[in-house]
C-alpha cells in the first residue's frame, strides 16, 4: 500500500470507477450546454438563464477531474470489481421499493405494506414466527400512524372499490 | 416581558406541546438506533409536517434534531458505536468507562452535559436575539449571497481530505437545483424536453432518496451485528454532581458549540474539536483523554448539544441553512409561506422566540425522559440493521409517495437512494449535494437581485458586511490553501521516508557501484587533505 492510498480518506476500492462516471457525465452535461439552456439577449450576465447552469456544470467537471487526478490509485483491480458486484446487487432493494409503490395504488396502503414488510423480512432471514409478527405488528403500526391518525396523502386500493359502501369509504380513508 | 409572553403563547397549545412531546421522545429512540439518525427521520417526516401548522411542524423537526444526539450517546457509550455521526466522539471516553464498569456514571455524564449545552445554547440566544434582530435587517441581497457562498465554502473545506470530491457534489447539488423551468425568463434548462423534469428535482425527493433511501439499501445490504450489553449500575443523578465540579470545560464547550452552530456549514464536528482540544490542553490529567475522562464526555457531548439552536441563527435570521438538517427544515417555512430571513426577525419575533423557547423545554423533557426510562431505552440498541433496513424502506415510502402520489418521484428517490449507497460505499459525503441544492437556488436568487444595483464589480463589496463577509472567504480560501500545502509537504516527507530499495539486480549493481565511488573519493579526499611536505630530494650534508 503506497503512502498515498494509506491518507486516502475512505476504501480506495471502487473510487476510480466513481471518479470517472462522475466526470463523463459532467462532460455530457458540458456538451450540452448550448442546447440545453438559453441565452437572453438584452440580460445581464450575472441574470443569464445560462449563467447557473454553466457555473454548476463547470464545476462538476473541475472539482471531477481534480479529484479523479488525485486519486491514490486510478488503475481498476479485483477488488473495483467486487464494488461494483455490491453496488448491483443493491438494485435488488431498489426493485422491491419500486415494486411496492406499484403494488399499492392497486391493492391499498395497508394489505400492500402489510405484503411487502413479511416477504421483505422473509427473504433478509427473519423466518421465525416472532419476527413475522413483528414484521406483521410494524406493518400495521406505519398504516395507523401515517395514514389513520397524521391523514397523509395516500390513495385508496382499486380493490376496495368492489366493497359494500360504508366499508369502502372507511378503509379509503383510514387504510 | 412582552414578548416572552408572546412566545408563551405561540407554545400553550395542546398540539404544540404534544408535538414536543412526540419529537423528544422520538428523537432520542432515533438517536439511540445505530444506522437511523436524525436525518433519515426528518426525511421521512417532512411530508407528514407539511400539512400541520408550521410552529407545530417545526416544533416537531426541532424536537429530533435536538434530542437524536442525547440518544446517540447511549450506543456510543454502550457499545462504542455512535448512535448518531456527532456522538463518535462521545466513544473515545464514553466507552472506555463502561468498560471498567462505570457504564451509568458515563450515561449520567452525558445527559447533563448534552443538558447544559441544549440550555446554555437557548439562553445564549435569546439574550442575542435582540443584537441579531437589530443586525439582520443590513443584510441585503449582497450580503446573503455572500453568506451563502461562505457557508457553502465552508461546508466544502469542512470535508478535509475530501475537498474536492465534496466541492463537485456541491456543484452536482446546484445542478440539480436550475434543472426546470427558469423562474424569470421561463426558459428551461437541462429538461432534455422531458415534461417530468420541467417542474425541476424536488428538494425532498432527492433528500429522501440521499439520506433514508440509501441507508435502507445499505443496512440491508450489510450483515446483523451482535450486540452484547452491559447492566447499567448505579444512580444517574451523579452526572449533574460531576457536571457541576468541571463549570470551565462546560462552558467552554457550550460557547465553542454556539459560535460554531451559528457559522453555516462548520457545525458540531469543528465545535467538538476544538472543545475537546481545549478540554486536554487545559486539563490536569490529559493523559486521560480517550481512556475514560470525564472532561472528554463532557466537552464532546456539551458542545454538540450547544450546536441544534445555534444552528438556527443562520436560518431564521438569514435564510440559509448551515446543514443538511436545517436545509429540509428550510422546506416546511417554503411550504407554509413562511420565508425565514431579516424580516422574520423585524416582524414575527415572538415566533422566533418560541421556537427557542421549544428547545428549552425540549432539553427539559428529554433529560427526564432519560432519567426515567434509560433502563428500557438501551434495548433499542438490540433491533438488527436489516430489519431496520425493512422499516426504513418502508417509511421511505410514506416520505415521498405522499408528496404528490407521483411513481416518478419514487424512482427519482431511488435512483438517488442508489446513488447516497455509492457514497456511503465509498465514504463520500452527501451533506454537500442538498447544500448546494438550497444554497444555490438562494445565491442564484440574491446575486440576480444584488447585481442589479452594482455598476463595477467592487460595489459589490462596499457595504461594511459584504466586506467583512468577502474578507472572511478570502481569510478561509487562505487558510485552506495553507492547509492543503501543509499535507502536501507531510505527505512528501512521509513518502521520502517510506521509501524502499529495489532488489531488482541493476540497481543493486548501480547501488555498488555508487558505494565504491563515495568511497573511493573518501580515500582519494583524505588522502589529498593531509599535508605532504614537497619532496626536495635527499638532503645534501651541511
Amino acid at each position: 500500500m503506497t503512502e498515498e492510498e494509506r491518507r486516502f480518506k475512505g476504501p480506495v476500492r471502487g473510487q476510480s470507477l466513481f471518479a470517472i462516471v462522475f466526470v463523463v457525465a459532467s462532460l455530457l452535461l458540458l456538451s450540452q450546454l448550448g442546447s440545453e439552456t438559453r441565452w437572453a439577449k438584452g440580460t445581464q450576465f450575472f441574470a443569464q438563464p445560462r449563467f447557473w447552469p454553466a457555473v454548476a456544470v463547470g464545476g462538476m467537471a473541475l472539482f471531477g477531474l481534480l479529484h479523479l487526478r488525485a486519486l491514490p490509485r486510478k488503475r481498476l483491480r479485483r477488488a473495483d470489481l467486487v464494488e461494483w458486484r455490491i453496488w448491483f446487487f443493491a438494485l435488488e432493494w431498489v426493485l422491491w421499493f419500486l415494486v411496492y409503490v406499484m403494488v399499492v395504488p392497486v391493492l391499498g396502503y395497508l394489505p400492500a405494506t402489510l405484503i411487502f414488510v413479511l416477504l421483505l423480512a422473509w427473504r433478509v432471514g427473519y423466518r421465525s414466527p416472532k419476527m413475522l409478527w413483528i414484521s406483521a405488528g410494524f406493518a400495521v403500526a406505519v398504516v395507523v400512524v401515517f395514514k389513520t391518525f397524521l391523514q397523509v396523502r395516500i390513495p385508496g386500493g382499486a380493490v376496495y372499490e368492489y366493497l359494500p359502501g360504508a366499508l369502502r369509504s372507511f378503509l379509503i380513508l383510514n387504510f | 416581558m412582552e414578548l416572552l409572553s408572546s412566545a408563551v403563547e405561540i407554545l400553550a397549545r395542546w398540539d404544540v406541546i404534544l408535538a414536543l412531546l412526540v419529537g423528544s421522545v422520538g428523537g432520542v429512540l432515533i438517536g439511540a438506533i445505530p444506522g437511523v439518525g436524525p436525518a433519515v427521520a426528518i426525511a421521512i417526516l417532512l411530508p407528514a409536517t407539511f400539512s400541520m401548522d408550521p410552529i407545530v411542524g417545526l416544533t416537531v423537526l426541532l424536537g429530533i434534531y435536538g434530542s437524536s444526539m442525547y440518544g446517540g450517546a447511549i450506543p456510543a457509550i454502550l457499545i462504542n458505536t455512535p448512535g448518531t455521526a456527532v456522538n463518535a466522539l462521545t466513544t473515545y471516553d464514553g466507552f472506555p468507562m463502561t468498560a471498567r464498569g462505570e457504564a451509568r456514571r458515563a450515561l449520567s455524564l452525558a445527559y447533563s452535559a448534552s443538558f447544559f449545552g441544549g440550555v446554555f445554547s437557548v439562553v445564549c440566544l435569546i439574550l442575542f436575539a435582540p443584537v441579531l434582530a437589530r443586525i439582520a435587517p443590513m443584510f441585503g441581497s449582497r450580503e446573503i449571497f455572500l453568506a451563502a457562498l461562505l457557508g457553502l465554502i465552508l461546508v466544502v473545506i469542512a470535508h478535509r481530505g475530501q475537498t474536492l470530491i465534496a466541492g463537485a457534489l456541491a456543484f452536482f447539488g446546484i445542478f440539480l437545483n436550475t434543472v426546470g423551468l427558469e423562474p424569470v425568463k421561463y426558459s428551461k434548462r437541462y429538461t432534455f424536453d422531458q415534461s417530468w423534469l420541467s417542474s425541476g428535482v424536488d428538494l425532498i425527493v432527492v433528500v429522501l432518496g440521499l439520506f433514508a433511501l440509501s441507508q435502507a439499501f445499505y443496512l440491508l445490504q450489510g450483515e446483523d451485528e451482535k450486540v452484547r450489553l452491559t447492566p447499567l449500575r448505579g444512580g444517574l443523578f451523579q452526572g449533574l454532581r460531576e457536571l457541576s465540579r468541571h463549570p470551565r470545560v462546560a462552558g467552554v464547550s457550550g460557547a465553542f458549540g454556539v459560535m460554531m452552530g451559528m457559522i453555516p456549514g462548520v457545525g458540531e464536528f469543528t465545535a467538538q474539536f476544538m472543545s475537546y482540544t481545549y478540554a486536554q490542553r487545559s486539563s490536569k490529567r490529559p493523559e486521560d483523554f480517550g481512556h475514560g475522562s470525564s472532561e472528554g464526555l463532557i466537552a464532546a457531548e456539551t458542545s454538540n448539544n450547544a450546536v441544534p439552536a445555534a444552528a438556527m441563527v443562520p436560518l431564521l435570521a438569514l435564510g440559509i441553512p448551515g446543514e443538511a438538517l436545517t436545509a429540509m427544515m428550510l422546506s416546511v417555512f417554503y411550504v407554509h409561506n413562511v420565508v425565514p430571513g431579516p424580516q422574520l426577525f423585524q416582524n414575527d419575533m415572538p415566533f422566533v422566540v418560541a421556537l427557542y423557547l421549544a428547545l428549552l423545554v425540549l432539553n427539559v423533557l428529554v433529560l427526564i425522559f432519560l432519567l426515567s426510562a434509560t433502563g428500557h431505552l438501551v434495548k433499542v440498541v438490540k433491533i438488527p440493521n436489516r430489519f431496520l433496513g425493512v422499516g426504513i424502506l418502508t417509511l421511505s415510502f410514506v416520505g415521498v409517495y405522499s408528496l404528490r402520489n407521483s411513481f416518478t418521484d419514487c424512482l427519482i428517490a431511488a435512483c438517488f437512494g442508489v446513488f447516497g449507497f455509492v457514497l456511503k460505499r465509498l465514504s463520500l459525503p452527501a451533506v454537500p449535494i442538498v447544500l448546494g441544492m438550497v444554497l444555490g437556488g438562494i445565491m442564484e436568487v440574491k446575486l440576480r437581485a444584488g447585481m442589479a444595483r452594482v455598476k463595477t464589480p467592487l460595489d459589490f463589496i462596499d457595504r461594511p458586511i459584504t466586506m467583512i463577509l468577502f474578507v472572511m472567504i478570502l481569510g478561509v480560501l487562505a487558510l485552506h490553501i495553507r492547509y492543503v500545502l501543509i499535507e502536501r509537504r507531510k505527505l512528501k516527507e512521509a513518502r521520502w521516508s517510506a521509501r524502499k530499495r529495489s532488489t531488482r539486480f541493476g540497481m543493486q549493481m548501480f547501488r555498488r557501484r555508487d558505494y565504491l565511488s563515495t568511497e573511493r573519493g573518501k580515500k582519494v579526499r583524505e588522502k589529498r587533505s593531509k599535508y605532504v611536505p614537497r619532496s626536495t630530494g635527499p638532503r645534501s650534508p651541511r
